[in-house]
């Protein structure tokens, strides 16, 4: 019982990050709620885990080292290169951003609550909060103009997914989670090299600038 | 040999990818290609006949439709190959440091795409498809380009993630006591699957996959992508990657027939194929960019490929058929079409007029490429859209198989009327001259592709014909 509220209480941590992203304008704060979104998803697997193996250490570590240390220093080494510190203008604002995210996690919860969960799982938070992570990332993917905003809607995006794929710690098999990660990894350094070249390209990561091509 | 024949078949070109990275001269790179490809395809022969490999405790092994894509893989890639050579040579300006180890990593991680039969595995392996292709299609280096590789990642990566939740969905539709998520057990254990998720599954699982295959309305990457990056790369995205999304999306639609939800998936596949044709119909209409236009023909493929998939019966034998002749025209319509851009130093088609005067051997096979990839005789594309239309006509779809022909008709017409001012006619006299001239390198492995697709279309040799009939009826069969 201890366990299912702790969990859940880290989930609600992963929620209301999401509010605080969609609601900042600075772009250092949100790597920073990105990167704590991060170490808590790597913290909570270890908490579900019904018997505890050496490969669920291993991911948690794997994860926290990633998503909370590794990647937001790519993304914040992109960011000083860049010389941009916020994001100025977003296409929609950012109270109507964060009310929309809001509106996203009470959907997802009566969405969840819809579906037919396992006995085990059907106390936890994870699928409303999988849902609304998602629908964030979303949001960020697509209401912001920054190229570098835009990478971090896709990263959350995928803690969204990943916090999906915590119902599935018992089945699903380490080669493939360490296959995840370590897309996730690459997919954001390949990014980081775009980024640069926009910027060097178009002295600027506005992506309104890359329009030209168009029917 | 069996059980390392499948490791082979992928470490070969992330080997090749290493060896190309090593070397230090950019005139010597590009022949790695060659040696990759004919290894590759050497080691496909032997991993498609009897008996079938498998390894990694049945991670990996080659099931009937997954034979046929690494066969079409394996012979464009090694036609792409020996073009890329040619394509390098005219290049010399820009380094292929980058270039040519992606061009092997994309045909490692395809071959992984294939024959992965764990859910997670394959997935894995068409997200790291994606992340090689990038850097090909920013090899030109303009800010144009940028622009495509930025919309291809990032949408691309958007679908991706949507087809790992899906896969994710899947895995908890069929959670149980002894379950794994490799294709066989849930083949096995189909029927016990939860239907609710099974159904949100598929819809991920199809926006996911399909955005990577290009289908309307996922398909805005499609056009930037194609339209900036090399010919070469286009062949290989339109005519590989997109086949190995195909195959993805055919696998778990063959979970979803094993579940008894065949109904309910066939319909979203007949939707998404007709919404593809048409959408690709429309924005083929008055396209000023050929190599735009051949993208909005790739979208309008993979719609018939899906279409065909969803109307079953024959139709599955029609689509697996139609992968095949797809595929390989596609190879002849972008390898010419590139060779026409650099005749005529524009890929618009205000600036090019009389292209088989200029160019005669890509000019005649971009027409016959027209031809062909519109399903005019005797080429391939026209046995298996025919076999298409006429599945619809059979399972009473009058509707369907109406729409599709007033479609294809479009295509024809929209593609007809921008193809044939630009391969007839004189060039105009300010016409931009380059010192572009067929070569043996840049003409003969167009020619090659041509000549396959007409020999689809002639007869179909019998080893192959055994191949599609197997794949075809592993994917009726309902274990």
């Amino acid at each position: 019982m201890l366990k299912v509220s702790a969990v859940n209480l880290l989930l609600v941590g992963v929620l209301l990050l999401n509010l605080f992203m969609l609601g900042t304008s600075r772009i250092r704060a949100l790597i920073q709620a990105a990167a704590l979104q991060g170490v808590l998803l790597g913290v909570i697997p270890l908490l579900i885990h019904q018997h505890s193996e050496r490969n669920a250490g291993l991911i948690a570590i794997a994860t926290v080292l990633l998503k909370g240390t590794v990647i937001p220093r790519m993304l914040r080494r992109a960011l000083r290169e860049a010389q941009i510190k916020r994001e100025i203008e977003p296409l929609i604002g950012f109270v109507p951003t964060m009310l929309l995210g809001a509106l996203g996690t009470l959907l997802s919860i009566a969405f969840a609550s819809e579906l037919p969960l396992e006995p085990q799982h059907r106390e936890l938070l994870i699928v409303p909060a999988s849902f609304a992570t998602v629908v964030t990332g979303f949001l960020l993917l697509t209401t912001r103009i920054k190229a570098i905003t835009q990478a971090i809607g896709y990263l959350v995006l995928e803690n969204g997914i990943f916090i999906f794929g915590m119902l599935l710690v018992d089945a699903m098999p380490f080669l493939v989670e360490i296959g995840v990660l370590l897309d996730l990894f690459v997919g954001i350094f390949v990014v980081s090299i775009i980024i640069h070249h926009i910027n060097r390209e178009f002295a600027s990561l506005d992506t309104r600038r890359l329009a030209s091509l168009k029917e | 040999m069996n059980q390392v024949l499948l490791l082979a078949l992928i470490a070969w070109p992330v080997l090749a990818a290493a060896v190309a990275a090593a070397i230090a001269s950019d005139r010597r790179r590009p022949d790695v290609l060659p040696v990759a490809a004919a290894g590759h395809l050497a080691l496909t022969l032997v991993a498609i006949s009897p008996p079938s490999p498998s390894s990694l405790g049945g991670w990996l092994a080659l099931d009937p439709p997954g034979r046929l894509v690494l066969l079409l893989l394996s012979v464009l890639f090694a036609i792409c190959a020996i073009y890329a050579v040619g394509y390098l040579r005219y290049r010399r300006e820009l380094s292929n440091r980058v270039f040519v180890p992606c061009l092997l990593g994309f045909l490692g991680m395809t071959t992984l795409v294939v024959c992965s039969q764990h859910l997670g595995l394959m997935w894995v392996a068409v997200e790291a498809s994606t992340l090689t292709t990038a850097p090909l299609i920013y090899f030109n280096r303009t800010p144009r380009s940028i622009e495509a590789t930025w919309k291809y990642l990032l949408v691309g990566s958007v679908g991706i993630a949507l087809a790992l939740l899906g896969s994710f969905v899947l895995a908890y539709a069929s959670l149980g006591e002894d379950s794994s998520l490799l294709f066989v057990d849930l083949l096995r254990r189909a029927d016990h699957m939860n239907r609710s998720w099974l159904h949100v599954a598929f819809v991920l699982l199809l926006v996911g996959y399909g955005t990577k295959m290009g289908l309307a309305p996922m398909h805005t990457w499609k056009p930037d992508a194609y339209g900036e990056a090399p010919g070469v790369v286009g062949a290989l995205l339109a005519g590989g990657l997109t086949n190995c999304a195909f195959l993805a999306l055919v696998r778990v639609f063959h979970i979803c027939q094993a579940a008894g939800e065949g109904a309910y998936a066939s319909r979203l596949l007949v939707v998404f194929g007709l919404l593809s044709i048409a959408v690709a119909a429309v924005f083929m209409v008055g396209q000023r960019d050929f190599k735009r236009m051949l993208a909005y023909s790739s979208v309008e493929h993979m719609g018939i490929l899906v279409l065909g998939m969803g109307l079953g019966g024959f139709g599955i034998f029609a689509s697996l058929l139609h992968m095949l002749n797809n595929g390989l025209a596609k190879g002849v319509l972008f390898l010419s079409a590139a060779n026409i851009h650099r005749a005529f130093g524009s890929k618009s088609v205000d600036d090019v007029r009389g292209a088989m005067r200029r160019v005669p051997l890509s000019g005649t096979l971009f027409l016959f490429g027209f031809f062909a990839i519109t399903g005019s005789p005797p080429f391939g594309p026209f046995v298996s859209e025919f076999l298409i239309v006429s599945r619809a006509f059979a399972a009473d779809r009058f509707l369907v198989g109406g729409g599709t022909l007033l479609l294809l008709l479009l295509v024809f017409v929209g593609m007809g009327r921008t193809i044939l001012p630009m391969v007839q006619g004189l060039p105009s006299p300010e016409a931009q001259r380059t010192t572009y001239q067929d070569g043996l390198l840049t003409g003969l492995p167009v020619l090659l592709s041509m000549a396959l697709v007409l020999l689809l279309g002639l007869h179909i040799p019998s080893p192959l014909e055994a191949l599609l009939r197997d794949a075809a009826a592993y994917l009726e069969m309902i274990p």
